[in-house]
């Protein structure tokens, strides 16, 4: 199997060649993917707060920003910056310290989820054997952080707001993780790089979505439902909550549960890409078309090409999903609290253990097809 | 490797000072809120020890189970009962202090023999370096370790239906009340109204 491009094996070799022991040049090569991650993490929430506002206008058929550089593009960031300028405002009897962890809490997990999202062969921060159980592990932390902050306010939406955020979490946690686990027991491995790996090959006909057509819509529903968007914010929900945990924060501290929301978007779109959608394959299976052409898997030119439209084709499929899920926002009610909570444990926990089931049966009897 | 003995040691070193100073906190803090959140603290550094030790599978399982359920748990629970309650001198007081004092100490001095008389020399020729944990995880389930680990789904099970019959008990009178006052009976959304006026009855006290 052709490894395609070795960014950390040329880079430290080049290191090397100019003198430097390997001990140093794994050394600088180490925090630069990690950097690399959290700054591509940023810019990906700026585009989706844009694209959030300029699909929302489309839908109720405003104009949307437009006044801030080309299209609104500069609108994030202006609301960035706006919001690092404002003043941090504690509440007077509000636990200071509970108060200022809470939101780094919720943030600080999604930003290591980032860890294991794979946008090529070689091209992640790092691969994990745990892999997708780590992010299943870590979306977990988040419940404290907002409770931690909702409890910390000293306020009644507030402690309501991070109550509902937990019980909601909880309840979504599990079919979430089932979903995912019939996944894995078709790829024999929890490693993200060897789910996308047992997708590859047919091109668009082998995406796990075919195979799973109960267990993609589990897992989008129940992803949506831990990032508390729209037809599932309860935690925050205007009408009832005022803003739910958020209620009492301003400035950066309300901007990091700004960021971590969109970013936990962003992740879930990019985890259904990998799971459900092959990850950084093509439409079309590209290394049998490049042997169909004649041309070897290890020309440079064709694995500069492959892995660019790897980092194409998974953002592309992160970006659909995220466009569903914002269009989702503003075309679809709110729902009850009781509503939700009924929908996680009597509807999706049961469909999500047939589903487990039946995917075991289907892989002990096709064990060509399931992945034996 | 150089590099790694030293991130090795540095990071052994804050999460034991971590652990330490976390759990200290859970156990003298009065406010029984922050000793929660503290609670969440030690079950993180101990999973980063596991990770220290090459248990990644572990690492993982016990940050989604300690911290992700157990503890979020106990915090809803305190966060849920929220009876205030004045504070009174208990008559014997000493004597509980006496026997908790007695106890800790027993464990400690049985904690630390072990860790005397234990030989923690790694056996040189032994497989240190697990390929793939959790499929080594799970040969020991179905083999050497399959009665432990069906005793413990056993255990499992009998709590999860315990919890159930104890939540399904409190609906029943709820629902009753309901079929009185509206004739088209709704059983379903009974839940979350009793769950609202928990929730309201705790913030009033």
């Amino acid at each position: 199997m052709n490894s395609g491009i070795d960014l950390q094996g040329s880079f430290i070799e080049t290191l090397t060649e100019l003198g430097l022991p390997p001990g140093l040049a794994k050394t600088i090569w180490l925090p630069l993917p990690m950097l690399l991650m959290i700054i591509g993490a940023t810019v990906g929430v700026l585009v989706v707060v844009w694209l959030e506002r300029k699909i929302s206008a489309a839908a109720q058929q405003r104009i949307g920003p437009e006044y801030a550089g080309p299209l609104g593009v500069l609108q994030p960031v202006a609301d960035g910056i706006k919001l690092v300028f404002k003043e941090d405002v504690i509440p007077a009897k509000a636990d200071p310290w509970l108060f200022t962890i809470g939101p780094a809490l919720v943030v600080v997990p999604v930003f290591l989820s980032y860890l294991i999202i794979p946008f090529g062969q070689n091209l992640n921060v790092t691969d994990l054997n745990v892999g997708i159980f780590l992010w299943v592990a870590l979306a977990s932390i988040a419940p404290i952080g907002l409770l931690m902050s909702g409890y910390a306010s000293n306020n009644k939406y507030s402690l309501m707001g991070g109550l509902r955020a937990t019980a909601q979490s909880i309840s979504y946690e599990i079919p979430l993780a089932l979903s995912v686990l019939a996944i894995v027991m078709m790829s024999n491995s929890l490693s993200t790089i060897d789910i996308v790996e047992q997708q590859s090959g047919y091109g668009i006909l082998g995406w796990n979505i075919w195979r799973q057509p109960v267990g993609f819509i589990v897992f989008w529903i129940s992803a949506l439902a831990e990032c508390e968007r729209l037809p599932f914010d309860l935690p925050e929900a205007e009408e009832e909550l005022v803003a739910g945990y958020q209620t009492e924060y301003a400035g950066m501290k309300f901007a990091l549960f700004y960021l971590g929301s969109y970013i936990n978007l962003v992740l879930s779109a990019l985890v259904f890409a990998v799971l459900y959608l092959g990850g950084w394959e093509f439409l079309v299976p590209l290394d049998h078309m490049a042997n169909w052409l004649g041309v070897s898997e290890t020309t440079p030119w064709l694995q500069v090409i492959t892995g660019s439209l790897g980092i194409l084709m998974t953002l592309i499929k992160a970006y659909f999903l995220v466009f569903i899920a914002i269009l989702l926002r503003w075309t679809v009610p709110r729902v009850r609290i009781d509503q939700l909570l009924n929908l996680g444990w009597k509807f999706l926990l049961p469909v999500s253990l047939a589903n487990l089931l039946i995917t075991a049966a289907l892989k002990l009897s096709f064990p060509v097809a399931f992945g034996g | 490797m150089n590099l790694a003995e030293g991130v090795q040691i540095v990071s052994f070193g804050i999460l034991a000072v971590m652990m330490l100073v976390t759990s200290l906190g859970v156990v003298l803090l009065s406010n029984i809120v922050h000793s929660a959140f503290l609670l969440a603290g030690v079950f993180l550094s101990i999973s980063g020890l596991y990770i220290l030790l090459n248990a990644d599978f572990v690492a993982a399982a016990q940050i989604l189970i300690y911290v992700g359920a157990v503890n979020v748990l106990i915090l809803f629970a305190i966060m849920l009962v929220n009876k205030r309650e004045d504070f009174s001198e208990l008559p014997n007081r000493w004597l509980r202090q006496g026997a908790t004092a007695v106890v800790c100490i027993g464990l400690f001095a049985l904690l630390g023999t072990m860790v005397l008389v234990t030989p923690w020399s790694l056996d040189t020729t032994s497989p240190a370096v697990v390929e793939n944990t959790v499929i080594a995880l799970g040969e020991h389930f179905f083999s050497d370790y399959l009665l432990p680990f069906e005793l413990a789904s056993v255990l499992l099970l009998m709590a999860m239906v315990g919890a159930i019959i104890l939540a399904r008990r409190d609906l029943i009178p709820d629902t009753i009340e309901s079929q009185e006052t509206v004739s088209t009976s709704l059983t379903l959304p009974e839940r979350p109204r009793e769950l609202a006026s928990a929730v309201n009855s705790s913030e009033e006290n």
